[in-house]
């Protein structure tokens, strides 16, 4: 996964500077069967007592060849397979995905369609954040927020089976717009939803942020400058954290962003502890735009005009989104037929994984498991 | 509720057995720390040797030395040698020539240990002329605290300042930079 | 009834069978000892995992039973029928050995832990020091199973596991030394390691040892409930099984009856360290305020608590029955749960027999006090995350053990103030 030229040294360079000492290295297989990797990824640690002299990731366990399917797949059918790739945060996968085709078409979403797409994607940011707060902090051994985060995202899936009628991977936006009209009492629910979560933030916080050991446990751990995540090409709340302000949803505004006024929380030094503020900040922001885009949601159509039989022009477009995890880009390649000729996904779990060695080298065995938790990657994304 | 100080008379149950029976286990496990190959199966000897050791000091009516010679030898020091012993690669020393071939200065070194027992023994009796003290087991460890604070304070404050002194240059040997 | 029996009973010893001399009486409270203290381990089991349960907004076992009361019952049937695996490549002779070592250090130290001034097997003059002996053989088997595993994760869980105990036996010894060093505050000058002298002398000095030279017997208290925690390898210590690192430490190999006998004995050790606690600052078997509240209305009073709290239970389990769900599927469930509250009146019936009355006080309030440090433990584990091993080595040796040293010393002075003072006055006077 590391690029051997990169400052990032390869753990093969390492091979012919060991020494006698070194003799009692321990090389430990974690994963892909191991409960803190967050599903099939395999880490090969090497350590020396405790310390971690080297990693190497192997991924692939969950790879069902998403990108080469859609060569197969009119524009249309393809879109329920994107939600099978960050399966925590389909929403956003969807919008991804339906925004590129549209660019390609030269379409335009309606304004409507537009807000009801913010609402939900910012609904399943909430999620995405609850169910990484969650696994994190039972990563680092505090049980009980997992169960507390569970039960506050049990209302947001609620809102979508409601709306679409599925909870995770919800197919919840259409190519020019979205195929359901809020059901009625949408927005009642959703306002409901804000007034009822917003103190359940407080409360993770009141376990988690002044806790002596979360804070002993995740400050000065994983430590990534803003330099190093540019040159990986880090992003989201990971980037944030080391201390640029980048968001795509500001940076390149898409959807109806351009409306609604929120901040893009950062942090100063990219540790395990700044990213949890971040995540634990934008939730709030996202709790924001939610508030604003029910507040404002226009009346009028919410699909587009669009033809049956999609046949964009012959080009390539690329078009990314800021996914909960990151920057999620669609490179589409049209031939002018029914099917796209390629597709590539830019997912932001895969490309922050490559950080995994930068920040654990010299760490504890403990403090690979909170560097898994904070990059917050899914593997249905990584290996996709 | 409160039931006062009392003493204890009773009689020891089956002495000669039991000094037997740890006795054998003593020896018995000692020969298996030096004739097992594998040295953490030696280090569980010496542990049941010690364990039995520790009995035998009970019957003597010493439960202070027995108490201290648990947690100390079994619960700490053995702890470390099984510590150090399972970082060592031990398929490696399995396959290694035993070095314990030295069979005739280990016999000559074991005559005069025992040379020196028997010494102990047929002398002992004119170097320590005083009478055997026994004193109820109820008051060993408080006898054994007012002696060590009293009579011999003085080689037991030298003795914890050895033990400093190779705290440190433990300390300073095991760290390349301090 | 046979001689031996008749004569402990007539002569209403106040000593335990072992300094009685009497190898029946011994075993009867030898098994009195282990039953009770595996049926503790049962309910254990259980009550952690409700009480984390509704820590964490959710039921816990409710299926097994009513309220989930049989699912310690069904675990034990499923472990002991599992498969014993020894996995390929292991020291099979250690590997099997190791769980029955934690095992018998775990329940060993019962024998001179005093549920009352004579309800325990025996009292050791070296007690306390007995404890910690036998209770630091623990890791011995820690350590055994670790490495004959063959295999990774049980090796680092028993490096760990190794590293921390012997570590925090140190703090948790001086802590206990400080507590010792109070017993000998009396005219003789002499103190104990007798775990029944240590309760008589706080009873002797009129003060539970955790209120002695305020704040130094809370400290030395404070550092000893930190150092058990990481004694039995619980959270926020449990590095050793941290099950997110090393998927379940040194016992990842075990399974069946041998993975059971390392959780009994980690519940045993629980318990035992608890009423060492109990033992050292918080009186013992002793009811709260035996000088104060002294008399006999006050003594019925408080004789009536361990009736009152199975009562309590009672009454608990009837309201739950009444809440049972109304179907016919729920019937079963709702009887049995009746019945079980059947029983709690009934055990508080017996408890309010006037000889039956006096006779458990102090196993009951020792008990008590267990319970409370066992809920600690839960919640404990309900709230904090992990430290990691670097930190949890910092915290033992630079916070605790300084600490620890600080408090003896300090109890030292305190203890020798008289004589410390007229020393002082002579040298002025001089």
């Amino acid at each position: 996964m590391t690029d051997p030229n990169s400052s990032v040294s390869h753990l093969e360079l390492e091979e012919s500077k060991k020494t006698f000492l070194d003799a009692n290295e321990l090389v430990i297989n974690m994963g892909p069967q191991h409960p803190a990797t967050h599903g099939v990824l395999r880490v090969i640690l090497r350590l020396d007592g405790e310390k971690v002299m080297g990693l190497e990731c192997v991924i692939g366990y969950l790879h069902r060849g998403v990108e080469k399917i859609a060569e197969h797949r009119t524009y249309t059918m393809f879109n329920p397979y994107v939600d099978r790739m960050d399966y925590v945060a389909a929403v956003s996968n969807g919008l991804g995905y339906c925004e590129a085709v549209e660019k390609l078409l030269n379409i335009e979403a309606p304004p409507r369609a537009n807000y009801i797409r913010v609402i939900l994607t910012e609904l399943n940011r909430l999620a995405s954040h609850q169910l990484w707060l969650g696994t994190h902090a039972l990563d680092i051994g505090a049980m009980t927020p997992l169960f507390y985060t569970f039960r506050d995202r049990e209302e947001i899936l609620k809102i979508f089976e409601k709306y679409c009628g599925a909870r995770l991977t919800t197919h919840a936006f259409r190519i020019g717009g979205c195929q359901y009209e809020t059901y009625e009492g949408f927005e009642k629910d959703v306002k409901k939803f804000l007034t009822f979560v917003a103190p359940k933030i407080d409360e993770y916080e009141e376990l988690l942020t002044t806790n002596r050991i979360w804070v002993e446990r995740t400050k000065k751990v994983g430590t990534i400058s803003a330099k190093d995540c540019i040159a990986l090409g880090v992003t989201g709340p990971v980037l944030r954290a080391s201390g640029v302000k980048w968001d795509l949803r500001k940076a390149q505004p898409y959807a109806a962003y351009k409306q609604f006024d929120f901040e893009i929380p950062t942090g100063q030094n990219g540790d395990t502890y700044d990213r949890y503020l971040v995540r634990m900040a934008e939730m709030r922001q996202s709790l924001r735009i939610i508030q604003q885009a029910v507040d404002a949601i226009p009346e009028g159509p919410i699909m587009a005009k669009v033809s049956k039989v999609m046949k964009p022009p012959v080009g390539e477009i690329y078009h990314s989104i800021e996914a909960p995890k990151g920057e999620l880009g669609y490179f589409i390649v049209s031939d002018g037929s029914t099917q796209p000729y390629r597709i590539r996904v830019r997912p932001p779990s895969f490309v922050n994984l490559q950080a995994l060695d930068l920040m654990c080298r010299g760490q504890l065995v403990a403090d690979v498991i909170a560097v898994i938790g904070t990059l917050d990657i899914v593997l249905g994304e990584v290996d996709r | 509720m409160c039931t006062g100080w009392y003493t204890s008379d009773m009689a020891p149950v089956a002495t000669t057995f039991f000094f037997y029976f740890l006795s054998g286990l003593a020896i018995l496990s000692g020969v298996l720390v030096i004739t097992r190959k594998n040295p953490v199966h030696s280090a569980l000897a010496l542990i049941l040797t010690l364990l039995s050791v520790a009995g035998l000091y009970l019957m003597l009516y010493a439960p202070f030395v027995a108490g201290v010679q648990i947690i100390l030898y079994v619960g700490g020091i053995m702890v470390l040698f099984l510590f150090v012993i399972m970082l060592v690669n031990i398929e490696r020393s399995e396959r290694e020539k035993q070095f314990n071939q030295q069979w005739l200065p280990g016999i000559l070194a074991a005559c005069g240990l025992g040379l020196l027992f028997v010494l102990i023994y047929v002398k002992g009796k004119a170097l320590f002329s005083q009478p055997v003290i026994t004193m109820p087991e109820t008051e060993n460890t408080q006898r054994v605290g007012m002696m060590l604070y009293s009579n011999y304070m003085f080689p037991f404050e030298i003795a914890s300042l050895l033990l400093l002194v190779a705290i440190i240059g433990a300390v300073v040997m095991a760290k390349k930079r301090i | 009834m046979p001689g031996f029996i008749t004569n402990y009973l007539d002569k209403n010893v106040h000593v335990t069978p072992g300094q009685y001399g009497s190898p029946f009486w011994a075993l009867v409270y030898i098994l009195l000892v282990f039953g009770g203290v595996s049926l503790a381990v049962v309910c254990m089991n259980w009550l952690e995992r409700k009480i984390l349960a509704h820590m964490q907004v959710r039921l816990g076992p409710m299926r097994v039973g009513p309220h989930g009361l049989l699912q310690p019952i069904a675990d034990a049937i499923k472990l002991i029928l599992k498969e014993d695996i020894v996995p390929e490549g292991a020291d099979s002779f250690v590997f099997l050995l190791a769980p029955l070592i934690i095992l018998v250090a775990g329940f060993s130290v019962y024998c001179v832990i005093p549920f009352g001034p004579t309800h325990a097997i025996t009292d050791m003059n070296i007690g306390i020091l007995f404890m910690l002996g036998v209770s630091s053989l623990g890791v011995l088997g820690i350590v055994m199973a670790g490495w004959a595993s063959n295999s990774h994760y049980p090796l680092i869980g028993a490096l760990r596991s190794s590293a921390q105990m012997v570590s925090y036996e140190v703090a948790m010894g001086l802590a206990v030394i400080s507590a010792v060093l109070m017993t000998s505050l009396n005219p003789a000058g002499t103190g104990t390691l007798s775990m029944i002298g240590i309760v008589q002398a706080q009873y002797a000095q009129h003060t539970w040892f955790i209120f002695k030279f305020f704040p130094l017997g809370f400290i030395a208290f404070f550092i000893f409930a930190v150092a058990m925690v990481a004694e039995t390898n619980r959270a926020p210590f449990d590095l050793p099984e941290a099950e997110s690192e090393l998927t379940a430490g040194f016992h990842t190999e075990y399974s069946g009856l041998r993975w059971s006998l390392f959780m009994l004995g980690e519940y045993a050790a629980m318990i035992s360290v608890s009423s060492i606690a109990i033992t050292l600052w918080l009186g013992g078997w002793m009811r709260p305020f035996p000088n104060l509240l002294q008399g006999p209305t006050w003594d019925l009073a408080f004789s009536l608590f361990p009736a009152l709290t199975f009562f309590g239970l009672a009454a608990m389990t009837f309201y739950s029955t009444m809440r049972m769900p109304k179907h016919p599927y729920f019937r079963i469930q709702t009887i049995g749960l009746g019945a079980f509250g059947g029983v709690f009146v009934l055990i508080a019936l017996i408890l309010l027999i006037p000889r039956v009355r006096d006779g458990v006080q102090d196993v009951y309030w020792f008990v008590a006090k267990i319970a409370v440090f066992l809920y600690l433990y839960i919640w404990y584990r309900g709230t904090f995350p992990r430290y990691r091993f670097d930190q949890l080595m910092r915290v033992g040796w630079k916070v605790l053990l300084p600490l620890g040293i600080g408090v003896l010393m300090a109890t030292g002075i305190m203890g020798l103030r008289t004589e410390i003072w007229d020393f002082v006055h002579r040298l002025v006077h001089i």
